[in-house]
């Protein structure tokens, strides 16, 4: 291995790290608020809008985010709307996620017993409340698991953006392969920097996973 | 919007025909991952250090790296490294079966915990060999609890064929792209059509098989 | 003493199945009704029904203030603290200054004999102590009337006591209460009225005494049988 090499492309590695995570926690922070307001609509079966989200929830979990970015990104222009890569990738991810993410709450949600919100209606408190103070921290707390899990493949499926010209990690290794053919150093530092990537949220995930338990159930 | 590309010559065809390699490649990997997998499942319940460290960490590697990265490294790293020239097909299947295996060796583990004591126990009380506990107690217990969650892994691993283009796969997404290339100039909104229309493909592959894995996980749960 | 809730021709199915049939009922102030019946018998629906969480199909449920409800499988919120699960209705839905709930919560609790769980969840509570926060739960609410769903249906025999304890502190003071049953003992020690429904309908009504010593129907006659042993 040649670390004159590693270091002549850290910089490059560097920049294409950041950007992917820039573009992969905005990804994921839209798939939250999606997967919220879709886990909700579902919960409540409001008409028409729930339909809408089976939809979307069955098109996008059974679809590769290649070719959806491919349809965003190449498709789209083509009948008039126009986005950036950067853009796509986000909304890209952030979709794929929201289905994700939406089936995660909803099951957490469904998981929480009928009786406790009867007993909220006994107190008075109207479906909001509810909603707000009782379901979903309880439905949160059975969901942590599952909505790490969502977070680790969301950030795994960065490696696609590269197929929408975004130079990310992916995009660097190849484009550095295909230029040099300095093929291990390339893809040594492409498997470090997903380590650290992946590595912390892999850990701190079964971490959290405890205490969001024991603080939400004393347990 | 592009859709008419799609009925010019043997387009069409051309587009099922690369969906048939990404079916194919899935199979594959799928048939040697529930072979393997289960045989890696049943050694990671053995209580010795250096096999639980091993399969540890071959799980984190797995839950971590992209298929994608998995791909590249196989791919591009096994011909540099080792002077093998693995085909593309060849790279994909591989790498899919390493995940293939983590994956389904975890789930086995899973299950053959989750068998109480009592059973073996019974078994051992009844004179039964080990290999017999296993092939007539064990693993019909486990296989109705694995069925649902292998079939998951079979859709799973269809939509993540759509990366083996990427090391130069001809399946569906990159006949898409020399479809889009070749009618450039007679259809230019081509890509939306053809886009539409993989998005649908992989759409109707996938859902079939996800629909009934839920409805046995449902039946048999 | 006057009327605080009156049901009249309440009647409730669900689908073809008639839970409720026509049925009329009213408690006054102080009073506390006791209702006792076979299980199936509609008397927990009738309850649900009275608090709203059934829809009825015929007659009318009226009531003065807010009623309060207790189930038979406590339904505290395992997320809050004892403390929380007290607070968080009056605080958000009645709008109460927070500092006084609290202080009634802790007073409350105190005199349930669970000041020192103020601070635990309740999966750290046995199923009587739960019982006991789930009554001060709906307690701090200052409901009118208080329903009890067979609250110590799902409690270990040696918890049952502590429980049926405070509502008798309750009755002594004056709570109206409605309180379905299987202790019949209990049912004896606190009812100014028992009322037995079988097949969604009030079959008899009296003073304890009148029902469990002079039972006039048969139906009610084979009911208590079911509690006795022959010597």
């Amino acid at each position: 291995m040649n670390f004159g090499v590693i270091a002549e492309y850290m910089p490059l590695y560097t920049e294409a790290f950041f950007l992917t995570i820039k573009i992969g926690w905005i990804g994921i922070a839209i798939s939250f608020v999606l997967g919220i307001a879709v886990a909700f609509i579902m919960h409540f079966k409001i008409p028409v809008l729930s339909a809408i989200s089976k939809a979307y929830i069955e098109l996008f979990r059974n679809t590769p985010l290649l070719i959806q970015l491919f349809f965003l990104y190449f498709g789209l222009p083509k009948i008039g709307i126009n986005i950036s890569a950067e853009v796509c990738g986000a909304l890209g991810l952030g979709l794929l996620g929201g289905s994700y993410m939406a089936e995660t709450i909803r099951s957490g949600l469904d998981a929480v017993p009928k009786s406790q919100t009867e007993s909220g209606k006994a107190l008075g408190m109207k479906p909001l409340l509810i909603f707000k103070d009782i379901i979903l921290p309880q439905a949160f707390a059975t969901s942590v698991p599952g909505l790490l899990a969502n977070i680790i493949f969301l950030l795994k499926e960065t490696s696609v953006f590269s197929a929408i010209s975004l130079m990310d990690l992916m995009f660097t290794a190849k484009d550095l392969i295909g230029l040099y053919y300095n093929t291990t150093e390339c893809l040594v530092m492409l498997v470090i920097f997903y380590i650290i990537m992946l590595l912390p949220v892999s850990l701190i995930g079964s971490r959290v996973e405890k205490r969001v338990r024991y603080k939400m159930f004393g347990a | 919007m592009g859709f008419d590309v799609l009925l010019k010559g043997s387009n069409m065809s051309r587009l099922l025909g690369g969906l048939g390699i990404s079916l194919e490649i899935s199979l594959i990997s799928v048939v040697i991952s529930i072979v393997l997998g289960v045989g890696v499942g049943m050694l990671m319940t053995v209580n010795n250090r250096a096999v639980k460290a091993v399969t540890r960490v071959y799980l984190e590697i797995v839950r971590i790296m992209p298929q994608m990265v998995l791909l590249f490294i196989v791919y591009f790293g096994a011909t540099k490294a080792m002077g093998l020239n693995l085909s593309a097909e060849a790279s994909a299947i591989i790498v899919f079966s390493f995940w293939g295996v983590a994956e389904m060796a975890d789930l086995v583990r899973g299950s053959l915990l989750s068998i109480p004591v009592i059973q073996y126990e019974s078994s051992k009380a009844l004179g039964f060999s080990k290999l017999q506990t296993y092939i007539y107690i064990i693993i019909p217990q486990i296989v109705r609890r694995m069925i649902p969650l292998s079939i998951n892994l079979i859709t799973r691993m269809i939509k993540t064929t759509s990366l083996v283009m990427m090391i130069g796969i001809v399946e569906v997404l990159k006949v898409g792209q020399q479809i889009i290339e070749a009618n450039r100039k007679s259809s230019p909104n081509a890509a939306f059509g053809v886009f539409a229309t993989i998005f649908i493909l992989y759409f109707l592959a996938c859902w079939p098989i996800s629909c009934l894995s839920k409805y046995l996980e449902k039946k048999w749960s | 003493m006057g009327e605080i809730l009156t049901l009249k021709n309440v009647s409730k199915s669900f689908d073809d199945l008639v839970v409720l049939d026509n049925v009329d009922l009213s408690v006054n102030k102080g009073e506390v009704v006791v209702i006792i019946g076979p299980s199936g018998c509609g008397k927990s629906t009738l309850l649900r029904c009275i608090n709203g969480l059934e829809d009825i199909q015929d007659g009318t449920i009226s009531y003065e203030g807010d009623v309060g409800m207790v189930f038979q499988s406590y339904d505290l919120f395992p997320h809050k603290t004892i403390l929380q699960n007290l607070t968080l209705a009056p605080v958000k839905v009645k709008k109460r200054n927070k500092a006084e709930v609290n202080k009634e919560a802790l007073e409350l609790l105190e005199r349930v004999g669970l000041l020192s769980k103020k601070d635990n969840y309740p999966r750290q509570l046995s199923g009587g102590q739960k019982q006991r926060v789930a009554i001060v739960r709906a307690l701090i609410m200052h409901p009118e009337v208080l329903l009890l769903d067979e609250i110590t249906a799902a409690l270990d025999p040696e918890m049952v006591r502590e429980v049926l304890d405070v509502v008798l502190s309750l009755a002594k003071e004056g709570r109206t209460m409605i309180i379905v049953t299987h202790e019949m003992q209990f049912a004896k020690a606190v009812a100014d009225r028992v009322v037995f429904i079988d097949g969604g309908s009030i079959v008899e009504e009296g003073t304890a005494k009148d029902i469990f010593e002079n039972p006039r129907t048969d139906r009610l006659k084979r009911f208590l049988q079911t509690f006795s042993y022959e010597e």
